[in-house]
């Protein structure tokens, strides 16, 4: 644990010369050209023959074909080094230099999450274009669902052969540890089996999905005033300290409050869903699904108890049932 | 005086005739490693995730995932392919969320949130929605020709 903390600190402290600075300059290494165009039309589907048709595009509001708007930064993608060129080793300019980063620290996962591009003015043919990047803001480390991550703003401006703007683009993409294996699922069995999300693990909260994996059900007890809280985190609301310790609880209670989810209905659960809030009988409350019995026959003060059980994917979690 | 329009383009919306509320008829795009990897590849986006299957897996995803580029394509062609040839896109404003597999249809859904007489800019607020949840929402802006 002290070297992860030591690796996260040092990887952190070389993020942090990475924001604000320029991630490289990316001439297209092709012209605006019908092939590309045409590819890409090809494999969207779009038949709109202002990108194609050049009779039809003369007389359209372009007066001549025009790229497709969503193709900007596509021109200027890093050229293609084979695999099996040394070169391909080598970053090749800032942005893949940040990411080759990120790699050798354990942050293998890549997603885009999040896509912002302004289109100054349509492409036509024979335009060259080069995209200028720089890292606008790198997150602190977050839990998602993937795994813990970081995520990345990079902003991108593209210019044309006059130097003159025709678009830009904000694009923010989250670096991550991914949380478990892959389990080979054949692609038919992709879509139709969605489970649950797996709960975020950070460094507040891994210890207590840690207990429930070893099937005990947890409670963070204040060291200092003795005030238990749940769910965990680092400070005592009574008493403000940061010293805490895990009791463990008996796993019974009384439903406080609860709610029955008949809609949205998110994949990976079955509906109505009953959604408890249990005040154990140490003194604390904790959500948790209730189960083993009919939504209907629930009610406030009924006496339940936990039960741990594993779910879809492997991941343990705490439900109630009503006690016998 | 503008040139008479050629026969093959078809007629773009004009701002008047689109209102907030309109929704756009719903487009099922059948995700198959053939369209994650020709996406990928016509936009020269050579990251491996997107192509490799291993790869993939090795970064814990079950299969190669649909690249951004290809995202932001299908969406601009759906809104354009409502909107007529002569709509521009203005902006391309997406997120993402649930990864686009293989094996897994989305459906492209699109309402009208805003309609600027001044600027001629339809604002349009889109989902794509896969067996996962939401693959990408967000906003589209295209500005239509004037008048109706």
């Amino acid at each position: 644990m002290a070297t992860d903390a030591k690796r996260k600190a040092e990887l952190e402290e070389k993020l942090r010369d990475w924001v604000g600075a320029d991630a490289g300059s990316c001439p297209a290494p092709d012209v605006v050209n019908g092939q590309m165009i045409r590819h890409w039309c090809a494999v969207m589907g779009d038949s709109n023959p202002v990108y194609q048709d050049a009779e039809a595009a003369k007389n359209s509001i372009h007066g001549g074909i025009v790229a497709p708007p969503a193709m900007m930064n596509a021109w200027t993608m890093p050229p293609f080094v084979p695999p099996w060129d040394d070169l391909a080793a080598e970053a090749t300019d800032g942005e893949q230099e940040l990411h080759q980063l990120f790699e050798q620290y354990g942050y293998t996962g890549v997603v885009g999450t999040d896509h912002d591009m302004e289109i100054r003015r349509y492409l036509r043919l024979g335009d060259e274009i080069t995209a200028s990047k720089v890292v606008e803001a790198i997150s602190e480390e977050k839990p998602t669902p993937l795994g813990l991550g970081y995520f990345i703003d990079v902003r991108w401006i593209f210019r044309d052969q006059n130097d003159e703007e025709v678009g830009s683009l904000l694009f923010r993409t989250m670096r991550y540890q991914p949380a478990q294996e892959a389990m080979p699922v054949s692609s038919a069995a992709v879509s139709s089996v969605p489970t649950r999300l797996p709960p975020p693990k950070g460094h507040d909260n891994a210890w207590w999905w840690e207990g429930i994996d070893r099937g005990e059900l947890l409670i963070q007890k204040c060291s200092a005033c003795g005030v238990l809280r749940h769910p965990p985190r680092p400070m005592c609301g009574e008493c403000q300290s940061l010293d805490w310790e895990p009791e463990a609880s008996a796993g019974s209670g009384t439903v406080y409050s609860f709610t029955v989810l008949h809609h949205p209905q998110v994949p990976g659960y079955e509906y109505p869903l009953v959604v408890g809030l249990i005040e154990l009988d140490e003194g604390t409350r904790i959500v948790a699904n209730v189960v083993g019995c009919e939504p209907g026959e629930l009610q406030i003060g009924l006496v339940v108890e936990a039960h741990i059980e594993k779910v879809e994917g492997g991941m343990k979690l705490p439900f109630f049932r009503p006690a016998r | 005086m503008t040139a008479p329009p050629a026969t093959r383009l078809p007629p773009t919306r004009r701002l008047g005739d689109v209102h907030v509320g309109d929704e756009l008829p719903e487009l099922a795009i059948e995700v198959t490693p053939t369209l994650v990897i020709a996406g990928a590849f016509a936009s020269r986006d050579l990251t491996r995730v997107h192509h490799d299957k291993t790869d993939a897996q090795a970064r814990g995803l079950q299969d190669v995932i649909m690249n951004t580029l290809t995202t932001n394509g299908l969406v601009s062609r759906f809104v354009t392919d409502w909107a007529g040839p002569e709509a521009v896109v203005r902006r391309l404003h997406l997120k993402l969320g649930a990864p686009n597999l293989p094996g897994d249809t989305m459906k492209l859904t699109a309402t009208v949130r805003a309609v600027d007489e001044g600027g001629a800019v339809v604002s349009l607020e889109i989902a794509g929605t896969n067996a996962w949840g939401k693959h990408v929402t967000g906003t589209v802006e295209l500005v239509l020709p004037k008048g109706v």
